[in-house]
């Protein structure tokens, strides 16, 4: 499995150089997957690099969740290793957004609360907990009334409550499985830009699973094409468009032709039976 | 527009009262057998402040409410329990289904063998009977927990303890509510037959039993009517809790 490697490091908006950091941040090996009709994964080696935001593009049923399920340890796999810088997932702080938000978050919760959930299983203080949220808050510019509970909130403010959940123990490493698919297109458009503010935020290294390939191009540094089952890595498409990417990005050249490179692979694969 | 069909439940009750009053003014039902609704209302308020309906309309209550709190505090635990786990709960599935569907009153004799004749037999059948259909309620809330929310309580790190008191159990809340409302209904049901049946001196059941016996059919109606209130007001008043404090349910 050969593919390009980053070959420069994030330059996160923090301000610390992390360029020293250009090793993979998550490296698979051999994994193995058996559902009871097909074989998803078959000795998939993959290295995920840091600071990037990749999605996960590929023909339906390929395996796209099942992978980043597998990687968050979700799915238990047949065989094979995920490391994090050399760590098993135990010793690892990530996020999770799940698609479906509604049922993800918790309706017993305001949505502050929803957010701070993570900081009081890990025994933060509780006026420490408030103040972390708040800090989020502040640092993403979120104008939602958190004190609301979740089925007050629209589709989107949902997913951001989810996110911000996903953020508050800052994470190294954030998955996204299909989070605005359950979203109206003028919400997803406003969200993914909420998602881009994030990541340049943060340079949380971002895994997305996506169904949408302008969404996945518009919003990643790589596009991680998978073929049909058992799933091989088709290509590792490099997009690197200055962030904060816009509107206008979506009518460049190199968009445009980024995107018909991903769907004239992705096609070939569909057609493959 | 909102006013009047805020009155329209009124519009059955005060049709029910208009014909009751035709048939008793007409004498199409013999009197002795149908008293007019004044009498019968002029009887029921008479007795609830200061009669002895009042007193057995208490007696009732305190039986069907301590019964069904016996009930909730073994049923929740076990039904939490139960529930947790899938395979432990369909090992007992068949049973909690087949006592369920006893009818409640056929343990009368049996637990009169082991309590007596008193408040512990009526009491405890009504508690034996509202505890599965409780446990039964629960034990699916538990089991029914949405995957997804469990799933994000895992991968947040939460440990199997946390996962069952932070989502697990409020996840249930809806669920147990409705197997609280149903256990409550069915505890008055047995308390009610037990008071008229199993050697009472007091309760709503002996109280209508009893004006039957001795013919008097205003008393009779108005104990009737009082059973009818406490099983309508019972089922509101764990509605408006459930509304507090399950807030989320349905949404």
């Amino acid at each position: 499995m050969t593919r390009p490697a980053p070959r420069t490091a994030a330059k996160p908006a923090d301000g610390f150089d992390y360029s020293h950091r250009t090793a993979p941040h998550v490296t698979i090996r051999g994994l193995c997957k058996r559902y009871t009709d097909a074989t998803i994964y078959d000795h998939f080696d993959f290295d995920i690099p840091r600071g990037k935001l990749i999605s996960v593009f590929g023909p339906n049923g390929c395996g796209k969740s099942t992978l980043i399920n597998m990687i968050a340890g979700l799915v238990p796999p047949d065989a094979g290793e995920v490391l994090f810088d050399g760590r098993p997932l135990s010793r690892v702080k990530f996020g999770y957004v799940f698609q479906n938000y509604r049922e993800a978050l918790f309706p017993w919760l305001p949505a502050f609360d929803n957010i701070a959930y993570p900081l009081k299983l890990m025994g933060v203080s509780k006026p420490q907990r408030k103040a972390r949220v708040e800090r989020l808050i502040e640092r993403l510019g979120v104008k939602i009334d958190l004190a609301l509970y979740p089925y007050y909130l629209s589709g989107g403010q949902q997913q951001l409550v989810s996110i911000m959940r996903a953020l508050i123990v800052e994470p190294e490493m954030l998955f996204l499985d299909e989070p605005f698919s359950a979203l109206d297109y003028e919400m997803t458009l406003f969200m993914r830009d909420q998602l881009q503010r994030v990541f340049i935020e943060t340079s949380t290294t971002m895994v997305l699973v996506s169904h949408d390939l302008e969404e996945a191009v518009y919003l990643s540094d790589y596009v991680l094409l998978l073929s049909r089952h058992p799933a091989r890595v088709v290509e590792f498409v490099s997009y690197d468009a200055p962030r904060p990417r816009t509107d206008k990005t979506l009518s460049e050249p190199g968009f445009i032709a980024t995107k018909a490179h991903c769907l004239k692979l992705f096609q070939r694969e569909v057609k493959r039976a | 527009m909102m006013k009047s069909r805020a009155l329209l439940p009124l519009v059955g009750v005060a049709i029910l009262l208009g014909i009751w009053a035709i048939v008793n003014g007409l004498k199409l039902v013999d009197p002795v057998l149908l008293p007019s609704p004044l009498s019968t209302f002029h009887t029921l308020w008479q007795g609830m402040i200061g009669g002895k309906l009042g007193a057995d309309f208490l007696k009732t209550v305190a039986r069907t409410v301590s019964s069904t709190a016996i009930a909730a505090v073994i049923a929740i635990p076990l039904g939490i329990l139960l529930g947790s786990s899938e395979k432990v709960y369909r090992s007992v599935e068949f049973l909690i289904d087949f006592f369920r569907s006893t009818p409640a009153s056929a343990m009368f004799p049996l637990f009169l063998v082991l309590f007596g004749v008193g408040d512990r037999t009526k009491i405890s059948v009504a508690a034996f009977g509202a505890a599965l259909v409780i446990l039964f309620n629960v034990a699916y809330g538990v089991m029914n927990a949405r995957k997804t929310r469990l799933l994000a309580a895992k991968v947040m790190g939460a440990s199997r303890s946390r996962v069952l008191f932070d989502v697990m159990l409020k996840e249930s809340l809806p669920q147990t509510f409705v197997g609280l409302r149903n256990g409550v209904s069915l505890a008055l049901v047995i308390i009610v037959v037990a008071e008229m049946f199993i050697g009472s001196t007091d309760g709503l059941g002996q109280r209508v039993f009893e004006a039957q016996q001795l013919f008097d059919m205003p008393g009779m109606y108005a104990a009737i009517f009082a059973a009818g209130a406490l099983g309508y007001t019972l089922n509101l008043l764990f509605l408006v809790i459930e509304r507090r404090f399950v807030h989320w349910a349905g949404r």
